[in-house]
């Protein structure tokens, strides 16, 4: 049924769907934004973590005595008491606030503790190393796999695998805490500002030295933030001590993890490995699956890869097994678990098309429909095919060429969710024509300050320097955390809801005046006008004048039913790779990325896009270069800095081409797009690999050692 | 990083005073790119730090008859920017570039990329120079080593020299000049990096107070010269290998060569056996594999660094061939 509040048609926009810039765009690239890390308050401290050197030990005896003689020294927090087992490196020990960070540094080396060590385990890539830290985490079946792999004509064994790697937010984890009576302010770099202070709030409430705090005493504020991808829905243990030592210090505190710390504790994506078995039939019709894999997402849990992936295979059988390691805890990783699952899924179905002798684009396309969106695929694919020009590029794999440059084509496709989570949006139209749409949501970087600012200036018929946009701040009305790709659709809805409710208001105001009834006024260009009779009409300005000295206030909700059909869940992406591999040297090129991908109506086209140049080089990086690095005779992770944990640059990432897919598309309303774009990248890039050299590189990163080990053993180096 | 006294004397005499008699008394402070990071780390603890930003010796590139005298604190980015060195040194050129950072590059200097600490990632988390654990044990053998030694590591060494400018000053056959207190001495680029048997000892020949203050590079004078690095990506990294070389032909043959390897041994690696396998033959593809054959003759990789050996013969091959004009 259609309604009021529905997105308006595509020939009435003036701003959805076009290309334009973020608001904060110019603040952010002159560093006038303020980040977490930037703010500094009134007679503010410097808190420094001291942190676990060991995998895995017990705290045996801790003596702050020393460094709480330290001139300069303001408060000392243990975190991890005489008998705590400590169950990774980095796992915080205790917390110093102090006049200087140079204080604080000093102080935290100043106070003394003993271990007892205890065995670690760190590496879980060979599961027969892994002794007693394994255990079953999932079995399924479906169909009957022996009976499809008795159907198939073809059936290929493989080895895949994704190591752990991490976050590499570009703005450590941490916050400022400030205190004023019972009440604290926190200034945090995070996804989620509307939880977060109070799920503080409830830690501190328990605290003795802080029981008259509730929950809703603490405020949470976050305008700018460098990056979380999925490591920042939690106030964190150096968020609790934070805020313990400002009370404890009685001055504002400012706790930023370093980045070593921040590569150890604060985020890690589970590796996930895997023995596939899968079947077809001589045209490439699947018929039966077989994987046995292991992950872990250290002592926490462990990854859980939805394989066989986006292409439901009829016959099927998967079996997982968690390993926990003495590691930093798995986090959200951008769109978890499905960059591994298609690493898992997507290589050995290239690998058997090989065997097929087929191209995997017709094995794709041909099984496609096996996935609960198989046209947007076929369509998807096929554009990418165009774009990266698949046809001329396309060779039997090994065939890249005579010399030692070799190039290849690979693809992936994958999928995500992304419906809008609950939101509240408050608009406000002043007499004095200034609008505010005030939200308890954040922008990660990800431009959801401008997708509101868009909805409620086309809503509200005013250019987007119009529109006020109030975020960041947990005493907006509440909003989800940005996870899942879930923010666009749920502030797009409310926004727009609350800003069709408030023009409402104003039709109602203005209409007497204008000799006319609401229902027959609209807001367009600026103006308020009688639909049909531009003469009609009064400037934006005037209207609002006529509010006399009482703003109209709306707030609009996510869900809200009854009020229009705004968002979908549930979005595709095809993807294609194009590399060049040296083989004498191993070392692999990125040439061209090609990224297609569809998120229902597209709010902001240019921040979209941008979406999905991110995401490609940040799979980019996953693909060829990151890897977090333990040795297991110390249980440390031996990079744990921005020199050997590396990360592809400018230079590196190659052409990228990104198409969004809309029109069509648009009927669905708003979905969330942050995540699915970054799942194809290292799928894609390792077939291609496997194009340009006809051997397979089983795990990424694709290092230079891997890639010389498969070519000799190819008999090809 | 730990507290210190910081110095800035404005000439060499007054710098020589502020240095101590032990290593860790006193480090010397140039562009700061590598001293700083080991300060953080608690890797170096100097109890003063003596800047030679001050030090106008130490400045700028003068040519004179016996060749280019590089004053150490000349930073990368100015080494690039002389005219004589992109026309005749090539091989240096292209070690600078390969500090892809501009930022390191700006600040970096000659004498701090021929003084730097290596990059051994046990080194840098505190297991000191040698890589071992409190009980003595030897980290790397069995560790992660797949950046390490694949040449000259047969002692306890076996991180990788961490200076490609050093390898390339070796082949073009560089002096270096230290000075003291007690006066100057001179020594061949080639004699001036060491491989350490402990951990107290470093990488260079230098004593704690001294200072490297001149690199005099030898007239060109046709001598083809060439760097190829080996690197897995273009933003700033670690090369995996690189090779130097410097060749003198006569008609058509080489009539002498150095071949010069970089990040594969506690030391620029000056392969005898590359350059002998050159001498007398014309240069062409599969002499240049021939000597790269020759140059890794006889590695020694550990667990997971095989891979290495066929990258530095790659950039040995490829620095003779881009050297010769043929890359
Ligand atoms: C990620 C990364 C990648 C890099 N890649 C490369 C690379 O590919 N190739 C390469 O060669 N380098 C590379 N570098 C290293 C960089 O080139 C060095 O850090 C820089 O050249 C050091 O110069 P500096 O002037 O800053 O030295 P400083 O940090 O000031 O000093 C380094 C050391 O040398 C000593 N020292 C400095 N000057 C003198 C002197 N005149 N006499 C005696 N001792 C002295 C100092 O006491 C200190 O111990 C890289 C660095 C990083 C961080």
């Amino acid at each position: 049924m259609p309604s009021k509040y529905d997105w308006p048609a595509a020939e009435k926009r003036s701003l959805i769907g076009k290309r334009i810039n973020r608001l904060d765009g110019l603040a952010k690239s002159t560093g006038r934004a303020k980040y977490s890390y930037d703010t500094n308050r009134p007679g503010g401290l410097t808190a420094k973590l001291l942190t676990s050197p060991y995998a895995h030990a017990r705290v045996t005896k801790i003596d702050t005595g020393e460094a709480e003689r330290l001139a300069g020294v303001r408060a000392i927090r243990v975190m991890s008491p005489v008998g705590t087992e400590v169950q990774w490196q980095g796992y915080e020990i205790a917390a110093v606030a102090a006049d200087t960070e140079e204080i604080a540094r000093d102080a935290v080396r100043k106070i003394q503790v003993e271990y007892e060590v205890l065995p670690h385990l760190v590496k879980e890539e060979d599961l027969s190393k892994a002794g007693n830290r394994t255990k079953p985490s999932g079995e399924n079946t479906q169909g009957n796999p022996d009976q499809g792999f008795s159907q198939a004509d073809v059936i290929h064994e493989g080895f895949y695998g994704a190591n752990v790697i991490t976050h590499c937010c570009l703005e450590p984890h941490g916050q400022v805490a400030e205190w004023d009576g019972d009440n604290c302010t926190v200034y945090a770099s995070t996804q989620a500002v509307g939880s977060i202070g109070r799920e503080l709030g409830k830690v501190l409430a328990a605290d003795p030295a802080t029981a008259n705090v509730k929950p809703s005493n603490v405020r949470v504020i976050t305008q700018y933030m460098g990056g979380g991808f999925g490591s920042k829905f939690s106030p964190d243990r150096w968020g609790i001590v934070c805020a313990q030592l400002a009370r404890q210090a009685g001055k504002p505190v400012k706790l930023m993890l370093d980045r070593d710390q921040e590569l150890l504790m604060a985020g890690a994506r589970p590796s996930h490995f895997a023995k596939v078995k899968v079947g077809a039939k001589k045209d490439g019709t699947l018929v039966a699956w077989e994987s046995e894999s292991w992950t872990t997402g250290g002592m926490s849990g462990a990854g859980a890869a939805p394989i066989p992936y986006v292409i439901e295979i009829p016959n099927r059988k998967t079996r997982n097994i968690a390993v926990s390691t003495n590691t930093g805890p798995a986090r959200a990783w951008r769109a978890p678990n499905h960059p591994q699952a298609a690493v898992l899924t997507m290589c050995p179905l290239t690998d058997l098309a090989a065997k097929l002798n087929m191209d995997p684009l017709e094995l794709f396309l041909k099984n496609v429909s096996l996935s609960p969106r198989g046209d947007v695929y076929r369509a998807e694919l096929l554009k990418a095919a165009e774009l990266m020009d698949w046809k001329a590029k396309y060779h039997a794999p090994g065939k890249g060429g005579n010399g030692y440059l070799k190039r290849g084509v690979g693809l992936s496709i994958h999928t995500w969710g992304g419906r809008g989570h609950d939101s509240e949006c408050r608009l406000i139209i002043n007499p004095d024509g200034s609008v505010q749409a005030q939200l308890g949501s954040q922008d990660l970087g990800t431009g959801t300050r401008t997708v509101i600012g868009i909805v409620a200036a086309e809503t509200l018929g005013l250019p987007l320097s119009g529109v006020q946009v109030q975020i960041g701040d947990s005493n907006y009305p509440p909003s989800g955390g940005s996870g899942g790709s879930t923010t666009v659709g749920g502030v797009s809805a409310s926004t727009r809801r609350a800003s069709v409710k408030a023009l409402d208001k104003l039709l109602e105001a203005v209409a007497p005046g204008m000799g006319t009834t609401a229902d027959k006024l609209v807001a367009v260009d600026g103006r308020i006008q009688v639909q049909g009779d531009p003469s009609k009409s009064l400037t934006w300005k005037a209207a609002c004048a006529k509010l006399g000295t009482k703003a109209i206030s709306e707030t609009g909700r996510q869900p809200a039913r009854d009020e229009g059909n705004l968002g979908d869940s549930g979005v595709g992406g095809a993807q294609m790779a194009e590399v060049e591999v040296d083989t004498e040297t191993g070392i692999v090129t990125m040439r061209k990325m090609v990224a297609v991908q569809d998120c229902g109506l597209i709010i902001d086209l240019k921040t979209a896009e941008s979406q999905c140049y991110g995401a490609c080089i940040m799979g980019i990086g996953s693909a060829l270069y990151e890897e977090k690095i333990y040795d297991q005779q110390t249980g440390r992770m031996l990079n744990a800095d921005m020199e050997f944990y590396k990360l592809g640059g400018i230079g590196d990432v190659g052409e990228i081409v990104v198409h969004m897919m809309t029109r069509d598309y648009d009927q669905r309303g708003v979905i969330g797009l942050g995540e699915p774009p970054v799942i194809s990248p290292p799928a894609a890039i390792s077939n291609a690999v496997f194009n340009a050299l006809g051997v397979r590189i089983p795990t990424i990163p694709i290092t230079p050692d891997k890639v010389l080990a498969a070519l000799e053993k190819g008999g090809m180096a | 990083m730990q507290a210190f006294e910081y110095a800035k004397p404005a000439t060499l005499k007054e710098a020589f005073g502020l240095l101590g008699a032990q290593w860790g008394e006193a480090d010397l402070l140039a562009g700061g790119t590598d001293l700083l990071s080991l300060m953080k780390d608690y890797i170096h603890k100097p109890k003063r730090v003596v800047s030679l930003t001050g030090v106008k010796e130490l400045k700028g590139i003068k040519s004179s008859s016996d060749g280019l005298h590089i004053g150490a604190m000349v930073t990368l980015e100015e080494l690039l920017g002389n005219a004589q060195v992109r026309k005749e040194y090539l091989s240096l050129v292209q070690a600078a570039r390969g500090v892809t950072s501009p930022q390191i590059r700006a600040m970096g200097t000659v004498g701090g990329d021929l003084c730097q600490r290596p990059r051994c990632w046990y080194f840098r988390n505190g297991f000191g120079l040698l890589a071992r654990e409190g009980d003595g044990k030897e980290l790397v053998p069995n560790g992660e080593n797949r950046y390490h030694a694949i040449l000259g590591n047969s002692g306890p060494a076996k991180f990788v020299s961490a200076s490609s400018l050093g390898p390339a000053l070796i082949a073009l056959g560089a002096k270096l000049t230290i000075a003291s207190g007690s006066g100057n001495r001179n020594v061949d680029a080639d004699k001036f990096f060491l491989t350490p048997n402990d951990p107290a000892s470093r990488e260079v020949d230098l004593k704690p107070n001294e200072i490297l203050t001149e690199i005099v590079v030898p007239p060109a004078a046709g001598t083809k010269n060439a760097t190829y690095e080996v690197r897995q990506k273009e933003a700033l990294d670690w090369p995996l290998a690189t090779a130097s070389v410097a060749l003198k032909t006569s008609g058509s043959t080489v009539s002498s060569a150095k071949v010069v390897l970089g990040h594969v041994a506690p030391t620029p690696w000056n392969s005898a056996e590359a350059a002998q396998a050159l001498v007398g033959k014309p240069l062409n593809e599969s002499t240049a594999k021939a000597a790269a054959e020759a140059a890794l003759a006889g590695a020694t990789p550990l667990s997971q660094n095989r891979y290495k050996i066929q990258l530095a013969k790659v950039a040995v091959k490829r620095a003779l061939l881009a050297a010769a004009g043929k890359a």
